[in-house]
């Protein structure tokens, strides 16, 4: 098999093939424009998120990757000015459809945000949080210690789970936020750049788990580095930006498998900038 | 782990609004009464607006500014004293607060912020800053009015001077501290003196801060009635020197609330607008005087 | 230009000096004024508390710790106590508090949770200040010719059919606990909604996305984060507006009535310890000339105490966005 003929075949499961075989497909987003005020900050940018996988974004700064990330789950209707153009099928509704309820959509896509954010509450309140919210019946004990421990966090805490969830280091921190973003049972895992607030131990740490979540979670996540993205992502978009008479607006240049995109990029300017020739 | 294995999750759930939900219905209502909340809060403002238009304006002309208050069944009339005694006591008021005010606040705000004087001097300012208004008034009371033996203009201003001195002095202090300190190393950089920094460079570029808190503490004094109760007491006629009972708008509106005559209820609702109209003056002037320059 | 280029060079006419004598002179000036003016408001600050102190001393001597739960005020007896007034004062602050605190703080969520587009939260915000800036008497017109005849018909129905509850127990002949309660909760109801509001501010956008991110609705985001995190200074708020409930003085003393008992109704009239003093002060002879300062001097120590307790609250919702 050469090589090109498996990048065509691989541009075409993740482009077209993976409309036609919608189980593959978690989220499908097809942005045509998102404009924050009469600022246009991203245009055509179709991404696909596949199922059971890991998809990283990556790009420059500036070139919207975050602000895709967060129209996933209707984050950005929290910003006033935030419009879009487009659509995002999840479990085949559309979630810009007036019909839907941006508060379900984000019960069943949970988010993990660049600085670790936990409520000042005990560590255990933290990731009963969802699920008080949700109203859940059963055990929480056991909830509470099965999102701990998929966050890799239940050794570190379980002797002082009533102490506060603000007490603990930046990187447990971050973990505490994808136990409380797990335990509710989301579908899909939206990750800001989780990282960019941690030291390197702490990242790795992160980055190890994450291979696990995968088991259970769609996980799309933002990061600025490509090296992060090679790591762990099973599928990698690149982003980048237009600057035209000092406006910026970021787009999808190509997605595709990890591997192929770095070693065999389509398109020039994917090229350059994992080249480093431009950040 | 049961339930977690989101993956194989077949089940689709529906995200559609549902509008009888119980979270939904619940933030609806919360929502509801948070809104009423708001209205019920601002019926108050629009209906006291509504009284002081409706009410005072029927008095509202030239007599109202030139005539002296009527006596009991007496008709016609104006709240001209009261208005002029108004307005001296507040020039007495400034005369006294402002420049210890201001220079209080240059003290704790610039020339030594953490040194022991300036936190006894910041601490005594808020502690005054809470006194209740009638207390200004029962000190001032004790002090002057027993000691010149009559009530007088002057005891109204001091009452409503120790008033307004802890609101100028806070107010002055953040002023003056938020001057960029790279503003006053350029000025030390070339060989000012303190003193120098102080006048050339601190309170020029504080100015406008600075007086948006003197107006808003002259808004204050200006509705005060607590302190002057007994240190300025009233007076029906003009004022001719300072050491005199003294008539101000908001005694007037005291005194003439309770009467039975509808001439001084009318002259009490007139006096409520233009009392209300100078507070709101000195509001305006506070925010357009506070509309940074550079 | 040319001539400063070379002044700089070569003209020896000027060249930096040494500060001059008026220089120095300013300098120390400035100096000694800013300190003047801070000594004479420490002076000012303890001697307010040291006049009053010392014009009520004759009346501490002679009526002791009795003065508080004495409930009489009668100058002919010359017996005089304020346990009424210390109640009426507490219970209206706190009825006003239980009014205005929740509509200040409801107001402030409504103001700063996004629920209104920001022009018109703006405007709403102005009109919080001006019910701050309308001064006491105006309210206390206000309340006689508005809020009395209002509540008149509300009070005899109340009265009437619920009279078996304390509240209610009397009926409203005029002034009376009621209207002074609601015109009190109107005045510090500004000074609530903005600390609060302030307080609300100072909650970190993250962790405002963290609860939206769960899937929080609004009411579940406000109560359970946005609400608890501000908790301090949201306490704050409501302990600096039951201070400035305690020393407020014209409105009460024109509408509470001025009548020295305990009780429970709504409707009864009261007095308060402001009130009291608003009222008493003009004619009083020597001897409760002193009994009312003895009085003042029990406000001071109220309000100081309750403003500090405020100030330390709000002091730790600083330090806890330190961390």
């Amino acid at each position: 098999m050469n090589m090109n003929a498996s990048v065509a075949r691989l541009n075409d499961s993740v482009g077209d093939e993976t409309q036609r075989n919608e189980a593959e497909v978690a989220i499908d987003a097809k942005i045509n424009s998102i404009y924050y005020g009469k600022f246009r900050a991203v245009r055509d940018s179709h991404v696909p998120i596949r199922k059971g996988e890991i998809t990283g974004f990556i790009g420059p700064s500036g070139c919207g990757k975050s602000t895709v990330l967060r129209s996933l789950n209707r984050m950005n209707d929290l910003i006033p000015i935030f419009k879009m153009d487009g659509d995002v099928h999840f479990m085949g509704q559309d979630i810009y459809a007036p019909s839907i309820d941006p508060v379900l959509v984000r019960r069943h896509i949970g988010m993990v945000f660049q600085q670790p954010n936990p409520f000042a509450m005990s560590i255990y309140d933290n990731v009963a949080f969802g699920l008080r919210i949700n109203r859940f019946k059963g055990d929480m004990d056991e909830r509470v210690e099965g999102a701990l421990r998929q966050a890799a966090l239940w050794d570190e805490v379980k002797d002082k789970l009533k102490q506060s969830g603000l007490a603990l280091s930046g990187g447990q921190q971050q973990r505490l936020c994808i136990a409380r973003a797990v335990a509710p049972g989301p579908t899909v895992l939206l990750m800001d750049e989780p990282c960019s607030a941690l030291d390197p131990i702490a990242t790795r740490k992160i980055e190890n788990l994450m291979h696990d979540l995968k088991e259970h979670y769609t996980v799309a996540i933002v990061t600025h580095n490509m090296q992060q993205a090679q790591r762990v992502a099973d599928t990698t978009a690149f982003f980048s930006v237009d600057i035209s008479d000092g406006q910026r607006c970021g787009h999808l240049v190509e997605m595709g498998r990890t591997n192929e995109l770095f070693e065999n990029p389509r398109e020039e300017l994917t090229r350059k900038y994992i080249r480093g020739e431009f950040s | 782990m049961a339930g977690m294995q989101n993956l194989e999750q077949t089940q689709v759930f529906n995200l559609a609004r549902k509008p009888y939900n119980r979270d939904t219905l619940v933030n609806y209502i919360f929502t509801g009464t948070l809104f009423g909340v708001a209205v019920i809060g601002a019926i108050p403002l629009f209906s006291v607006l509504y009284m002081l238009i409706t009410r005072g304006s029927s008095r509202l002309n030239w007599d109202l500014f030139t005539q002296l208050p009527p006596a009991g069944f007496m008709s016609g009339g104006g709240i001209g004293n009261a208005i002029v005694g108004t307005l001296v006591m507040i020039a007495i008021a400034c005369l006294f607060s402002v420049p210890l005010g201001v220079m209080g606040g240059v003290l704790t705000g610039s020339l030594a912020p953490k040194s022991r004087t300036a936190r006894t001097v910041r601490f005594i300012a808020k502690v005054m800053s809470g006194f209740p208004s009638i207390l200004a008034g029962v000190f001032v009371y004790a002090l002057l009015v027993v000691g010149l033996g009559t009530y007088s203009a002057l005891a109204g201003g001091i009452a409503l001077a120790i008033l307004m001195l802890p609101i100028i002095l806070l107010t002055s202090e953040q002023a003056v501290s938020m001057v960029p300190q790279r503003m006053k190393d350029a000025a030390f950089g070339m060989g000012c003196t303190h003193g120098q920094v102080v006048t050339k460079v601190v309170l020029p570029t504080a100015m406008p801060a600075i007086l948006t808190g003197i107006m808003l503490s002259i808004a204050r004094a200006a509705g005060e009635s607590a302190p002057l109760l007994f240190t300025a007491l009233f007076s029906n006629f003009w004022i001719r020197g300072l050491i005199e009972p003294t008539a101000s708008l908001s005694i007037l509106i005291y005194n003439f609330s309770g009467m039975p005559f509808p001439n001084q209820i009318e002259l009490a609702w007139a006096g409520s607008l233009v009392l209300v109209l100078i507070v709101f003056a000195f509001n305006v002037l506070s925010r357009i005087i506070g509309r940074p320059r550079y | 230009m040319k001539s400063v280029m070379s002044g700089a060079k070569n003209d020896d006419e000027f060249s930096p000096s040494a500060p001059s004598f008026y220089d120095v002179l300013s300098d120390r000036g400035v100096r000694w004024i800013a300190f003047g003016a801070g000594g004479i408001v420490v002076f000012l600050g303890l001697y307010i508390i040291f006049e009053i102190a010392s014009a009520a001393s004759p009346a501490i001597k002679e009526y002791g710790l009795r003065f508080f739960v004495d409930t009489r005020w009668d100058v002919s007896r010359q017996e005089f106590g304020i346990l009424a007034e210390i109640w009426g004062t507490l219970y209206s602050s706190l009825l006003a508090l239980l009014i205005g605190g929740s509509f200040g703080v409801g107001i402030a969520l409504f103001l700063s949770q996004g629920y209104l587009p920001n022009r018109l939260s703006q405007i709403f915000r102005l009109v919080v200040e001006m019910l701050a800036a309308i001064p006491s008497v105006v309210y206390g017109l206000w309340g006689i010719y508005v809020v009395i005849p209002a509540l008149r018909p509300v009070a005899a129905w109340l009265h009437e059919y619920f009279g078996f509850i304390p509240l209610f127990s009397t009926s409203l002949s005029g002034p009376g606990l009621a209207p002074a309660v609601i015109v009190l909760s109107i005045m510090i109801l500004p000074t609530v909604a903005a600390i609060s509001q302030d307080a609300f501010a100072q909650v970190p956008q993250k962790v405002k996305e963290a609860a939206y991110g769960m899937g929080a609705t609004r009411k579940q985001a406000i109560l359970k984060v946005i609400l608890p995190t501000a908790s301090s200074g949201v306490m704050g708020a409501i302990v600096l507006g039951f201070g400035r409930a305690l020393g407020e003085t014209m409105a009460l003393a024109m509408l509470i009535g001025n009548v020295n008992q305990v009780s429970l109704s709504l409707f009864a009239p009261a007095k308060t310890l402001a009130s009291l003093l608003a009222s008493n002060f003009p004619e009083a002879g020597q001897v409760e000339l002193a009994a009312l300062m003895y009085a003042a001097l029990a406000l001071l120590f109220i309000t100081v105490v309750v403003n500090a307790i405020g100030a330390y609250i709000m002091s730790l919702s600083k330090k806890q966005e330190a961390i």
